[in-house]
């Protein structure tokens, strides 16, 4: 039901837009151009942007150096019930959306999604957003070179994220 | 800040690779990332021009001046600094309406576009304004109705129930996103600003 829902939104929302200029009696077809012209001058100061953060975050991430954090830290995890396998994710979740999908597609594999590994990795997915990409984008699109207080807030909210993510699995599923 | 970070992740990931000889992995990967952030661009580039152009339409005939009017009042409790009905309002309420249906390849450039609105109200250009960053906090702790990648992997793993975790992430989203404003919001008290 929802999933149906959510698949009319786009069409719709074309739609409404169409039909909505038409009444206003502007120059739809010329608008578009005009407007999707505007994406070549975003893409462009984008991706110098794209590139620095994959270039620095794919070396730290190949160094497997996070892996040698878990190892330390397990114990820690340990003691405050939160499965270790799930911890990689929670790192990674904040930095880079694909190897925190990846992470869980494994996780889903190993530990199959019914186990509470595997909600609670679902879980966290679900409910948090890249943050180091989303300050790169956006601010990069615009040339914001001073973030200020941006890349706290964003890993303090991801954090409270998760942490709300780990409740929730607990209340829901034990 | 940036500096600092992108320097770590390059000094430390160097350095860990050369110390446990993994100098052939750590050349490919470095090539790598050229190809990896240019298909990136590629897959965003055309699905952004097309929502740009039809958010044109709807920006020029008044349509999104009309649901930021609509939105601006719990809106505006959010981003203070906003003026009524400033444009800005409606492509953070679309970015925001897309992320919740999992629709990520369209929110994107509504978000772009509500960050370049947002830079004409910003008075120094190179420094993120006080709404930028509120706006990122709302856009980071990722408002997700429906996680349809979620869903469709674990389906693939065989879940005898794959919508099970919707309720779930919705309200740890709700909270997360709550939790992350009320520290941005302290954070630009704080600052006062």
């Amino acid at each position: 039901m929802i999933n149906f829902i959510s698949s009319l939104i786009i069409p719709i929302m074309v739609l409404v837009i169409i039909i909505y200029g038409l009444i206003k009696k502007i120059d739809i077809y010329d608008e578009f151009i005009n407007g999707a012209k505007e994406s070549f001058d975003i893409v462009l100061t984008m991706f110098p942007c794209l590139l620095a953060m994959i270039f620095g975050i794919n070396i730290f991430l190949k160094s497997n150096i996070l892996l040698y954090l878990f190892n330390i830290l397990e114990p820690l995890l340990n003691l405050i019930n939160i499965p270790f396998p799930v911890f990689p994710m929670m790192l990674m979740r904040p930095i880079s959306g694909s190897s925190s999908l990846a992470i869980l597609n494994n996780l889903l594999k190993t530990y199959g999604p019914d186990s509470l590994i595997g909600r609670l990795a679902s879980v966290i997915q679900g409910s948090t957003d890249t943050t180091l990409y989303v300050i790169t984008l956006y601010f990069g699109s615009i040339g914001i070179k001073k973030i200020r207080y941006a890349l706290k807030v964003g890993l303090l909210a991801d954090l409270i994220g998760i942490i709300a993510a780990i409740i929730t699995v607990n209340l829901f599923f034990t | 800040m940036v500096n600092k970070i992108w320097g770590l992740f390059i000094i430390t990931g160097i350095i860990c690779c050369l110390l446990t000889g993994k100098v052939e992995i750590l050349n490919q990967e470095i090539l790598n990332s050229t190809k990896e952030s240019l298909d990136m661009i590629i897959k965003i580039f055309p699905v952004m021009a097309l929502w740009l152009g039809i958010m044109k339409i709807a920006s020029v005939s008044g349509l999104l001046k009309k649901i930021s009017t609509l939105l601006s009042k719990p809106l505006k409790k959010i981003f203070p600094d906003i003026p009524k009905s400033h444009e800005s309002l409606s492509y953070i309420a679309s970015n925001v309406v897309a992320n919740m249906f999992g629709l990520g390849n369209a929110a994107t450039p509504f978000g772009l576009k509500a960050m370049k609105s947002l830079q004409d109200l910003n008075e120094k250009k190179d420094t993120a304004s006080r709404s930028m960053i509120t706006f990122l906090v709302l856009n980071t702790s990722g408002v997700t109705i429906i996680p349809t990648t979620i869903i469709s992997l674990r389906m693939l793993y065989g879940s005898t129930n794959p919508t099970e975790i919707v309720l779930p992430c919705i309200i740890a989203t709700v909270f997360g996103t709550l939790g992350g404003l009320i520290i941005d919001w302290m954070i630009a008290r704080r600052r006062n600003d």
